[in-house]
């Protein structure tokens, strides 16, 4: 079917900014993505999947601007031991980052992988975005294939020894960057991705995981501080046998972030948590849009999403949980929740279950609330100053999204951002 | 030490006079236990006198060793000395009941200009009071109140006015949901902390109570005021004729 004429002319200006980077064995994927993105078009703000989150500023041929944001604040993660990859603005520093060699793990960038031959990337690249299309169409993770200017392969065959983090440093108060990263894991194996930084005034990011029977990978993220940043990311992950995949974000301020997360369970008695946890003052915006897939017997899902808003700040969330035919004693959990520090924010959310088995637990709830005026007057007449006692509530009303996190000395570090951003108001 | 003269309050949101002239002084070193029926103000009282939301004072005052408590948020009343022990303790998810204790003891040092009690202190003394009200360490560590049942909340009242040494101790109805060993337990409790310096109100509508923590000085509150004033026996006379004498009487 022939696009409306307004989704055709804005696709072909923001195709039109763009060039398809010469990586050879990654041009066919490149060349269907950009085909899938003609198709579907670039998102409008009458799409059904883009209610909530006015994606105009996603799409345009520039980038709008994005000031830097300076801080002494040490980086996200600077006190773990990790092997760090750099990007500054989307794109590779060598630099900057560490020698890309550690045990159980093999790192290459995006353009080298068709020098090398590495058959699991090619085979990778672009497929579960391709595969993600459908029932819903995500036509930035198809701009993202198509246009992707770098990234890295990660192929996780063991257990190395720390971390491997992903660090977005943003110079540029223009930049525009597109970053595609696959991660293969293996059966058996096991790695913790940690994601920081800004990224860039405009950044459209792209993950695809495959992980096997087995296999075991654990995402924390902190999307950075520079307000008038935007971003729109996309997870794609597939899940074998009894793999596990965790997934964490902490977001705060931002003008506006969509991160998506679309995640298909394989094989059975596989388990997957997708929380976040995000903190907006005014014109923040953030997005949490999620679509897991059961297409297994026995396996468990959760979402697990806390939003705090103040100050007119949005909140989005439209999570989904589709149960398909056969896949039995699915276990699947959905909760999304905002807390209104005023009346002038809001919280919009679009929770959805579609079950084609019968024997299946499923349960989804959403809450929009103010502080707790019950809690507040107890813990004050215990002595605790009001805003102190605002803060523990705030805190608390977010410890069920942060105790997914299982790694304490991670939790931690992720709890004291939150309460410096508490401590940041006026 | 807690003088209260002439006090007047209604609701905030309805015309609703609740308080209708309170007089009321306590001693410190005694305990005073306040009775009446239901209705007629006790809880109330208890709420003015911590500082909680939507009740507005019309006339009168209510001070604490010569401080004005009505002009006080209900933080700086806790860090001045006054202890309400909940009716109704409030659950909080997410928020540790040690680390909620702790803060509190800490907020209220800092708030007189004292030294923060290091962590291992306060552990210590922590775990000497909680082991007293037979609070085990699992209790310590959950959400504050949460899937407590009725007396594990009380106790957890006790071990906070425990802990935080407050000089006006205010109970309301804290024998309410609880059985007999329960409630010998909380009173036990409330009996290890009686001292010269340490001023007692406990509201209650039964006398069983007060079989536990013996009162000096027994008040009857009747459609906002207190009607009638006496020892011990006023508790037991209650109990034997319940409030309609009194009541017929004061009228």
């Amino acid at each position: 079917m022939a696009l409306p004429q307004a989704k055709l002319t804005a696709t072909e200006e923001r195709l039109a900014s763009l060039v398809m980077p010469e990586a050879g064995c990654t041009r066919k994927a490149r060349e269907a993505a950009l085909a899938r993105v003609r198709e579907m078009g670039l998102p409008g703000r009458r799409d059904e999947y883009w209610k909530y989150t006015r994606p105009d500023t996603l799409i345009s041929a520039e980038a709008p601007s994005a000031a830097l944001f300076h801080t002494d604040e040490p980086m996200m993660f600077h006190e773990f031991d990790r092997l760090k990859i750099v990007f500054i603005d989307g794109v590779f520093s060598p630099e900057e980052s560490d020698d890309l060699s550690m045990e159980g793990v093999k790192i290459d960038r995006l353009e080298d992988i068709c020098c090398k031959d590495i058959h699991w990337a090619k085979e990778l690249y672009g497929v579960l975005e391709a595969r993600g299309q459908s029932p819903v169409q995500r036509p930035l993770a198809a701009l993202n294939t198509a246009f992707a200017s770098d990234g890295v392969a990660i192929h996780v065959t063991g257990k190395p020894s720390k971390p491997i983090s992903l660090i977005y440093r943003h110079a540029s108060e223009t930049s525009d960057a597109i970053l595609h990263h696959i991660i293969r894991v293996e059966s058996g194996a096991e790695v913790t991705i940690l994601e920081n930084g800004p990224a860039a005034s405009r950044f459209n990011k792209c993950i695809e995981i495959d992980i096997a029977d087995g296999g075991t990978l654990h995402h924390i993220r902190a999307q950075g501080r520079d307000h008038q940043r935007r971003a729109a990311t996309h997870m794609f992950t597939r899940m074998g046998q009894e793999s596990i995949y965790k997934s964490f974000t902490l977001t705060v301020n931002g003008v506006l972030t969509r991160n998506e997360q679309v995640i298909e369970l394989t094989g059975d008695d596989a388990v997957a948590h997708v929380a976040g946890a995000c903190v907006g003052d005014g014109d923040f915006h953030h997005d949490d849009t999620v679509f897991v897939t059961h297409d297994a017997v026995n396996c468990e899902s959760r979402q697990v999403f806390k939003k705090v808003l103040r100050n007119g700040a949005t909140g989005v969330f439209q999570g989904k949980i589709l149960v398909k035919e056969g896949a039995q004693k699915t276990d699947g959990y959905q909760i999304s929740q905002s807390l209104l520090l005023d009346d002038d924010s809001q919280f919009l959310a679009k929770p959805e279950l579609e079950i084609y088995a019968d024997d299946v637990a499923c349960s989804h709830g959403s809450t929009s609330g103010a502080i707790d005026e019950t809690a507040l007057f107890y813990l004050r007449s215990r002595g605790v100053p009001s805003r102190e006692a605002t803060d523990m509530l705030t805190l608390a009303f977010l410890a069920e999204a942060v105790e997914e996190i299982e790694d304490e000395a991670l939790a931690e570090v992720i709890v004291s951002r939150l309460q410096d951003w508490l401590a940041r108001r006026s | 030490m807690l003088e209260i003269k002439n006090l007047h309050v209604k609701l905030e949101e309805e015309d609703k006079e609740i308080l209708k002239g309170v007089d009321l002084t306590v001693e410190a070193g005694k305990v005073h236990a306040i009775m009446g029926p239901n209705g007629s103000g006790k809880s109330t009282l208890s709420y003015v006198l911590s500082g909680r939301d939507g009740y507005e004072v019309t006339n009168g005052s209510a001070s604490l060793d010569g401080e004005d408590l009505l002009e006080m948020e209900p933080e700086e009343r806790a860090a001045a000395g006054v202890f309400l022990a909940f009716q109704y303790p409030v659950e909080i998810p997410g928020v540790g009941n040690m680390t909620f204790l702790r803060t509190a003891v800490n907020a209220q040092r800092k708030a007189r200009g004292q030294e923060e009690l290091s962590a291992a202190d306060f552990l210590k003394e922590v775990r000497t009071k909680a082991k007293a009200l037979k609070i085990d360490a699992d209790m310590l560590k959950r959400s504050v109140n949460v899937g407590f049942s009725g007396g594990e909340k009380k106790r957890n009242e006790i071990l906070q006015m425990a802990m935080l040494e407050p000089k006006m101790c205010i109970l309301d109805e804290t024998d309410s949901g609880l059985d007999v060993d329960a409630m010998k337990l909380v009173a036990e409790g409330v009996n290890a902390l009686r001292d010269e310096g340490r001023g007692f109100l406990v509201i209650t509508h039964y006398q069983r109570l007060l079989d536990h923590i013996k009162p000096d000085v027994v008040h009857i509150m009747a459609d906002g005021r207190i009607v009638k004033t006496g020892g011990p026996e006023l508790a037991l006379e209650v109990e034997h004729n319940g409030y309609a004498d009194i009541l017929a009487e004061v009228n």
